[in-house]
């Protein structure tokens, strides 16, 4: 597509950036045909399509209103989009971008700033989101009904092997998930103890940078993203063979360390290093996809009809497709069809506090979909599609690592 | 003839296109907002900028508003205002058009039938399925799996093009050499005059009474009236269908090849070709496994039972190698047979991969011709200095050129459409025509005139005023007025004569 960036951004390396990404954009309108918003709201501009020209005119100069921001607001980040686009433009790239240039030509009202601010300062802190769900939880049954549906349940803790195996891998603790579903790492360490390898916890350390800089923060993004790196680091000396995650939102996040600091001379080397080295679990357990059905013939588990709900995060974000389904079929899952599976549940981050409309109507298609096989149990692989679809549901959602531990002796 | 007598069996509005400027544009916003829900109507130029055009960049133009209407009583009621305002109304679909059939008028609204996307009935024992015009091309075929049955064409921006849009340009796509046009499978559609007059056209049965307007409104570019709801037929799917993939180290070998199949009696499900550029820009994003040292590749593809499938599938071999092919695969599985095409659908798009603008031709010739247009186009390429990928339609003779230019470089784009203008008129002293199924929009307007003659054009003005008198739908559109062709300097001019001296000249 034609391009004039203005001159406030032509020559920076976000203008660079973005002025790329816009010449691969051959306006074709494929993605509009997988984008969950437009094709809710059927409307040119809550589309990646026209979003994208949003943006172009943005970074050409045109004066810009909330309005662009409203559209940008409206957008997942599902990249959905991406899985779908022939020309390969990178729209997340250009959405941030984007995000960060109308933040900065259009500051929010106030109310609109103040509210990300509490989200972004509240969720990365495990403690404090740790205690504040607590409280939720103490006080659901008098909270009303909509209220009570939002502060979601825990379970327990499982036993977490002791390393044994010469073959180890770090997973982060996490911020949110340990205290919504605090046994997703440690049946992951379970898994990943029958197939050989220790799974070490690196303590808590925060937030990977997604929340805060999907909240318009981007640089608090990459503070967070040093501390990681500042975390993570002194265990690669110690022969650790891979950084694990177990939330594929967070995965999709951190394997973009290296674009994320590219810019930064004391870190990019570093990042770039720990980018190569994420996987999401799910790789891990389909390289010893072999073991793994060996251990489920001699565990013998009940049958189990289960609905798969695969994350943006792991299909369009990490280009995963295809790999968690066979592993829960090699555990005797049975699993159900499930239509329009590239469309996002609504969950998106904070997307499902900061748009909760559109995230509602998402999730309502979304379980209406999973459910249409009359499946026992949901699973998936991101703690926040986890949280979002069990507050509209009274089947049980679960990550996948969880019900494949069960299944095994 | 001189003008006044001319005048007199020509319509109005057929020597010059009309003015809409200076309508009451508060009056129109007012009463446009009255019928539509909040959100549905987008004025200023922020919102509206991202509709200035379709899958064709090169033509842009702001409108006057954008109406987003999700019923058809609304369509009705915006079209109503518009005809009391007498302002100009084009409809809009995916805005996925490769020929600019959505691109807005300046002083007009877009009426976007995006929201309208329901599919309304599907009746598997009658195999037809009635749906509103917004449902995804693909989506009517994603419902009717369930059946055993699928929508036939298969143009291929299917994923995200609109039902309405290919009526309106009686799109094609890669199986319609054996299965149709939009046309053929289209038994009815309803649709809303500009004065808010619903119209049947066609009717369930296989045959209606009266003339076949059906044949009129498929193709007819949002000038007749703005559709609401269409029957389409669906079709079983066949039991097996396979994929020859044939390579050839010459274009013009792949050209005789696509000639020698149809000459052979053979008439495969779809057969498309796409030239070593093409193929290299697709490979990356679909992962097709083609092979990128062929200087063209012909897809053909054979379905019905398992034994037809087996004995046209040996007979299309043959006739590949004996055309020189020089490496012959046939699809092993249902994924591979969908991966060999998964290439050729996303071929327009991916060429984004390797230039940051294209633009895509849609003439069609005789496919006994097919090489001698490759060759003229292989010249052509260096007259201009500019690259040319070529996919085609080649079982029907439809090309898309697609010519690579940069539009940010002064000048790529007026040679670019030089080339194809060159191209398009090429197809007709081919014996072909300037429009295979993209339709004719703002893009190939100027072409028109090479094609039609006076007479013929002032017939084609004369259809559109029957359903449209004042010219209020998608003016400036797919049939040009007489100042337009001399403006483009394309009618035909015979024995040095000047054309048309009696028209003022731009």
């Amino acid at each position: 597509m034609q391009t004039n960036l203005a001159d406030f951004i032509r020559d920076t390396p976000e203008g660079r950036e973005a002025d790329g990404i816009l010449r691969k954009c051959v306006h074709c309108g494929f993605c509009t045909a997988t984008c969950p918003t437009y094709q809710l709201l059927g409307d040119e501009l809550d589309g990646p399509r026209g979003r994208i020209y949003l943006i172009k005119e943005m970074l050409e100069g045109v004066a810009v209103s909330g309005r662009t921001r409203l559209h940008l607001d409206r957008c997942l980040t599902c990249r959905s989009c991406e899985t779908t686009c022939p020309s390969g433009v990178q729209y997340a790239r250009l959405v941030d971008i984007g995000r960060a240039v109308v933040d900065r030509l259009r500051p929010r009202p106030a109310a609109d700033r103040l509210r990300r601010a509490l989200l972004k300062e509240s969720l990365p802190r495990p403690a404090l989101f740790g205690a504040a769900l607590a409280l939720g939880q103490a006080f659901r049954p008098i909270l009303p009904g909509a209220l009570a549906a939002q502060v979601p349940r825990t379970s327990g803790r499982g036993t977490w092997p002791q390393p044994r195996h010469a073959r180890r891998m770090i997973v982060p603790a996490g911020c949110v998930q340990p205290a919504l579903a605090p046994d997703i790492n440690a049946a992951a360490a379970r898994v990943l103890d029958r197939l050989g390898i220790s799974l070490i916890e690196v303590p808590r350390a925060g937030c990977c940078g997604a929340l805060r800089f999907h909240l318009g923060d981007q640089e608090g993004g990459r503070r967070d993203a040093r501390t990681m790196i500042d975390a993570w680091w002194p265990y690669l000396s110690q022969g650790v063979e891979a950084i694990v995650m177990t939330a594929s939102g967070c995965g999709a996040f951190v394997r973009e360390y290296d674009h994320l600091l590219e810019r930064d001379s004391r870190y990019a080397e570093k990042a770039k290093r720990i980018a190569s080295l994420v996987r999401d679990v799910s790789e891990v357990v389909a390289a010893g996809e072999a073991r793994l059905a060996e251990c489920a013939q001699r565990s013998k588990p009940a049958p189990l009809r289960l609905a798969f709900h695969s994350p943006c995060s792991l299909q369009h974000g990490q280009k995963l497709r295809g790999v968690v389904e066979p592993l829960l079929v090699a555990t005797g899952c049975e699993l159900t069809p499930v239509a329009d599976a590239h469309l996002c549940c609504g969950s998106a981050g904070t997307y499902s506090i900061l748009q909760p409309e559109i995230a509602g109507r998402l999730r309502e298609a979304k379980l209406a979909a999973l459910g249409a096989g009359a499946p026992e149990a949901i699973a998936t692989a991101n703690i926040g599609c986890l949280a979002h679809l069990q507050a509209g549901t009274a089947t049980r959602v679960r990550h996948w690592i969880e019900v494949i531990d069960e299944r095994l002796d | 003839m001189s003008p006044m007598e001319t005048a007199g069996v020509e319509p109005a509005d057929f020597l010059a296109e009309r003015d809409f400027g200076g309508r009451d544009r508060e009056a129109l916003l007012s009463e446009l907002s009255r019928v539509l829900p909040r959100g549905a109507l987008l004025v200023s130029p922020e919102d509206a900028r991202p509709y200035e055009c379709d899958g064709l960049t090169a033509y842009r133009q702001l409108p006057l508003a954008v109406a987003l209407p999700d019923s058809e009583d609304q369509v009705r009621a915006i079209l109503r205002i518009c005809a009391s305002l007498d302002v100009p109304v084009v409809a809009r679909g995916a805005g996925t058009s490769l020929s600019g059939g959505a691109m807005p008028h300046k002083d007009g609204v877009v009426l976007s039938l995006a929201r309208l996307r329901s599919i309304l009935a599907l009746d598997p024992l009658a195999r037809t399925a009635r749906v509103q015009p917004g449902v995804r091309n693909l989506a009517i075929s994603e419902a009717a799996a369930a059946h055993g049955l699928y929508y036939a064409p298969d143009p291929s921006s299917q994923i995200a093009c609109t039902i309405g849009g290919n009526v309106a340009e009686n799109s094609g796509g890669v199986h319609c050499l054996k299965y149709g046009l939009t046309v053929h499978n289209v038994l009815r559609v309803r649709a809303i005059t500009i004065e808010g007059e619903a119209l049947e056209i066609g009717s369930e049965a296989p045959d209606a009474p009266g003339y076949d307007l059906a044949a009129l409104i498929n193709g007819s570019e949002g000038m007749l009236a703005v559709i609401t709801e269409i029957t389409v037929r669906l079709t079983p799917k066949p039991l097996t269908a396979k994929v020859v993939l044939a390579a050839f180290d010459d274009v013009v070998h792949a050209g005789d090849a696509v000639a020698a199949v149809i000459a052979a009696g053979i008439i495969p499900a779809g057969m498309e070709m796409m030239d070593q550029p093409a193929t290299r820009a697709v490979e990356p994003f679909v992962h097709a496994g083609y092979p990128l040292d062929a200087k063209a590749l012909l897809l053909a593809e054979s379905d019905g039972t398992p034994e037809e499938v087996e004995e046209e599938i040996g007979r299309i071999r043959e006739v590949m190698a004996a055309n020189g092919a020089t490496g012959i695969r046939v699809s092993r599985d249902e994924a591979e047979r969908l991966r060999f095409w998964s290439g050729r659908k996303a071929a327009f798009p991916a060429v984004g991969r390797i230039s940051p603008d294209y633009y895509c031709m849609d003439g069609t010739i005789p496919r006994k011709r097919l090489a001698e247009m490759l060759t003229a186009i292989a010249t052509l390429e260096g007259k201009y200095g500019l690259r040319c990928c070529n996919v085609f339609h080649a079982g029907d003779g439809n090309l898309h050129p697609l010519i690579l230019y940069d539009a940010n470089a002064a000048g790529e784009l007026e040679r670019a459409e030089e080339f194809g203008g060159e191209i398009l008129e090429l197809s007709v002293e081919y014996g072909g025509t300037i429009t295979g199924e993209h339709g004719v929009g703002i893009e190939k307007i100027g072409q028109m005139c090479s094609q039609f003659s006076r007479q013929e054009l002032a017939m084609f003005h004369r259809v559109k005023a029957a359903f449209d008198p004042r010219g209020l739908l998608n003016p400036g559109k797919a049939i040009p007025t007489l100042n337009r062709c001399v403006e483009f300097g394309r009618l035909h001019v015979h024995k040095g004569g000047v054309p048309h001296p009696e028209l003022p000249r731009f």
